[in-house]
């Protein structure tokens, strides 16, 4: 198993006031592992910490205390620069340069010469940013466009773990989806993507593992099935036909029944299956199907932040 | 060579910048102003002319010099677009030596023509002596422009837009009153306020120095030893400049 991201009790104390005599701690003591060939989410409400995170990972401030490392390699050598994207939160670029001007640029900063403009090209057709549009000035750029340009650029130099501070903010439900299946992509291309976003419909679909902040600290983490299928829910969906609503309460008390087209759904403890199945025998009714229940991510969310907080 | 690349995009930001061309209009007014001023002075053109040419060269110089020198770093940080940058492989001393390097080649360019414009109206008067004697009060005048650069660079890393403009104004202008700092230290009583104005007259650039422009109007060059001289002490304190810039910014947060 290959390491893309290794967090050590990572803080991040923030200095406020005129004097900077107050500090708040944005971040508190994370350990984190992240395996490569993944797409990480990190997840949490405003404030959480998870720009903080990213923002200390790919470099642009010091933590408080401990340490990180990156492919293997510490944050502070330089060197991991060189194999590494990063997309900030709503990106900004140069008001007078084009899309086209701004690739390039980036891409000669890592050292392509050569292979520049081919690289530039790829990179603004891969996040599908109109021909059109390419030379045209970013200052005329809208949200949308920007944050395709800010994929575009963190993906340059072709790194191998890619930060993504809320990639699909400012995009319409349709930019939304394009980019999901770009984000979606990567791994095939051997990057890892490490992302930060508090939409949990586009966890739900892109990310293999989660971890959850709240107030700088972790909450959770785990693969995103784990973590979904925890034994506190324990429960079955039942689909069954043959029987009614009736004679089923009659048999068993206080179960919860609801009628849907594809026949009667009931949702169980697993220790009452045995007893539900010999009902239904009984009665003569047939059980279409038996599912385990997942907790949606965003009751798991809820909770999590919530035990936390009663930490 | 990261720094190349910077410098090189710095280059092409500033002469795409609308500052930089208000500025040099508004030198090319005034100098053309000059040979009518000096007209009225009768007898004297060529003096009034490049006695004017030449501050304007410098006032001109000096503002850009420091509105884009400020605007440098602390743009990029006011529209976050050095998040990006400083996580590409490049490291926060490069990308401070190439916007350096890249505005002071705006500003050679910039002083290049400036001097030219002001050797041909001198010329037009009909003064070729004085016209390329010129050359060695704008090559002095350029060599402070690389130090103002520097300073505003150097504030620019720590405090506001605001602040930063302000400050280097002030260096810019007590550096040219820097004999007076040393009169004042010797003429006053207190000796805390000795040790102020003598540390100030030290730690300060003396751009009095620089300033030959009088010189020129009479049609005298400087010597080469001079010039040498002078440009030593330009270069060390731009090297000191720019190392405390990069210790600044090294241990600054972006966030
Ligand atoms: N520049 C700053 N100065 C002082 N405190 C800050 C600064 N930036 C963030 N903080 C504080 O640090 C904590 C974490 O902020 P951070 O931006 O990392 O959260 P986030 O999870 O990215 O939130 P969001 O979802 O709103 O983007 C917050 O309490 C915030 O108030
Ligand atoms: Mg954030």
């Amino acid at each position: 198993m290959k390491l893309a991201v290794e967090i050590e009790n990572l803080t991040k104390d923030y200095k406020i006031g005129f004097w900077h005599k107050h500090t708040v701690r944005a971040l508190d003591n994370l350990n984190l592992k992240v395996e490569a060939g993944q797409i990480f989410g990190l997840l949490g409400p405003n404030g959480a910490g998870k720009t903080t995170t990213i923002k200390l990972l790919v470099g642009l401030i010091k933590p408080t205390a401990g340490n990180a490392r990156i492919l293997g390699r510490d944050i502070k050598d330089i060197e991991t620069h060189q194999k590494i994207g990063y997309c900030p939160e709503n990106p900004y670029f140069y008001d007078y340069l084009t899309a086209y001007e701004l690739m390039l640029y980036f891409a000669e900063l890592f050292g392509l010469t050569k292979d520049a403009k081919k690289r530039a090209e790829k990179m603004l057709n891969l996040v599908g940013l109109h021909e059109s549009d390419w030379h045209k000035p970013l200052r005329s750029f809208s949200k949308g466009m920007l944050q395709r340009v800010g994929l575009a650029q963190s993906l340059i130099n072709e790194p191998e773990v890619v930060f993504l501070d809320e990639p699909m903010s400012g995009l319409d439900p349709i930019g939304r989806r394009e980019i999901r299946e770009l984000i979606a992509r990567l791994p095939k291309r051997g990057i890892t993507v490490f992302m930060s976003t508090h939409i949990l419909s586009d966890i739900e679909v892109l990310c293999d593992s989660v971890a959850i902040l709240n107030r700088g600290k972790l909450a959770a983490v785990g693969k995103l099935d784990e973590l979904l299928f925890t034994k506190e829910t324990n429960e079955l969906e039942v689909i069954l036909r043959g029987v009614t609503v009736e004679a089923l309460s009659n048999e068993m008390k206080s179960l919860r029944v609801l009628e849907k087209p594809s026949g009667l759904q009931i949702r169980i403890k697993e220790y009452e299956l045995v007893e539900l199945i010999s009902v239904i025998k009984k009665l003569g009714g047939s059980v279409v199907s038996v599912q385990p229940v997942k907790m949606s991510l965003e009751d798991f969310f809820v909770k999590e932040t919530a035990k936390q907080e009663a930490k | 060579m990261k720094w190349l690349i910077v410098a090189k995009n710095t280059f092409r930001e500033t002469i795409r910048d609308r500052v930089l061309y208000n500025l040099i209009l508004f030198f090319l007014l005034i100098t053309a102003s000059a040979l009518f001023l000096g007209d009225l002075t009768g007898g004297n053109e060529a003096r009034t002319t490049v006695n004017i040419g030449l501050s304007a060269t410098l006032i001109f110089g000096v503002l850009i010099a420091i509105f884009v020198g400020v605007g440098l770093v602390s743009k990029e940080i006011e529209k976050r677009t050095i998040y990006v940058i400083l996580a590409k492989r490049v490291t926060r001393a490069e990308f401070l030596l190439g916007k350096y390097l890249g505005l002071c080649t705006v500003l050679l360019l910039n002083t290049g023509l400036m001097g030219i414009g002001v050797s041909v109206v001198v010329f037009t008067v009909g003064d070729l002596m004085r016209a390329i004697s010129i050359w060695g009060a704008v090559f002095l005048i350029y060599m402070e422009l690389c130090i103002i650069t520097a300073v505003a660079l150097v504030f620019s890393t720590f405090s506001s837009p605001i602040l930063s403009t302000i400050f280097s104004f002030s260096v810019f202008v007590i550096g040219h009153f820097s004999s007076a700092l040393k009169d004042i230290a010797q003429s006053i009583g207190s000796t805390s306020a000795k040790v102020f104005f003598t540390s100030l007259y030290y730690l300060l650039p003396n751009f009095s120095l620089f300033s030959i422009t009088t010189q020129a109007a009479h049609g005298n060059l400087p010597t080469v030893s001079y010039l040498i001289s002078v440009t030593t002490y330009a270069i060390f304190y731009i090297l000191i400049l720019i190392s405390l810039a990069i210790i600044i910014f090294q241990n600054r947060d972006f966030r």
